[in-house]
């Protein structure tokens, strides 16, 4: 499941949720991302996450719809938040639920890692010298590149 | 055809969202950048450094040599920056 919203999430409740009634999960991997209250050596003191209505919500799918077609999931989350958030925040979440460990731990870095760099949003950072768009960093890219090979299974 | 743009390419631009109907000849994604390039100094400064800029055509990425036609979403954004 998707979804984009302004209001915060309860953590514990969702999870909770996702794998309720599921006892074939045997292990729950979980990345939440936060807002940091420095960006390199600047205060922040909040930021404002605005994206595209539609293509997001569309990507978002496509990401937890592949993300489910290379590792045998059992359940799926991800939920951003839009809108102005504040250091301490939470911003993101993604969730994989699956029988195994791996499996849930890789699915769950692949999830925020395409997101990262397919999912149209941005932020806003607003600094002592004003309001400035964060810049995309290469490290992201890097990051979504190694899950473009499909995965072959075999040992590296 | 309807016109996007998000983050620093709203602020250059000016403009959120437009409607615009450009010549026939204007068929790809590259021939529309060079036609909104003429549209003022805020479209050709926003406009002008390809490198910089994502485009997505209904909602989907698309690359300079993608066609756009009539009808379409096209929408004009900086690299993301969520998660």
């Amino acid at each position: 499941m998707i979804r984009v919203q302004e209001e915060d999430f309860d953590l514990g409740a969702e999870l909770a949720k996702l794998t309720a009634g599921n006892a074939k999960v045997g292990g729950l991997a979980v990345f939440v991302g936060l807002v940091r209250d420095m960006a390199g050596a600047q205060d922040i003191g909040a930021m404002t996450l605005e994206h595209y209505p539609g293509m997001t919500e569309k990507m978002l799918t496509r990401v937890e719809a592949e993300a489910n077609e290379r590792w045998p999931l059992e359940a799926s989350l991800i939920i951003h938040r839009v809108g102005r958030l504040e250091p301490g925040d939470q911003i993101v979440l993604v969730a994989a639920a699956s029988a195994h460990r791996e499996a849930a731990f890789e699915a769950c870095q692949f999830l925020i890692d395409w997101l990262k760099t397919k999912a149209p949003f941005w932020k806003l950072e607003e600094t002592g010298d004003g309001a400035k768009w964060v810049e995309a960093r290469d490290s992201d890219d890097t990051a979504t590149e190694r899950w473009r090979a499909p995965k072959t299974g075999a040992a590296e | 055809m309807k016109l996007l743009y998000f983050a620093w390419l709203k602020t250059k631009t000016g403009v959120a969202e437009e409607e615009v109907a450009p010549p026939p000849e204007v068929t790809t994604v590259a021939e529309l950048l060079t036609w909104l390039q003429s549209r003022g100094p805020g479209h050709a400064e926003a406009l002008s450094d390809l490198n910089a800029l994502k485009v997505a055509v209904n909602q989907e990425y698309a690359r300079p040599e993608d066609p756009v036609g009539p009808g379409d979403e096209v929408a004009f954004f900086p690299p993301v920056t969520g998660g």
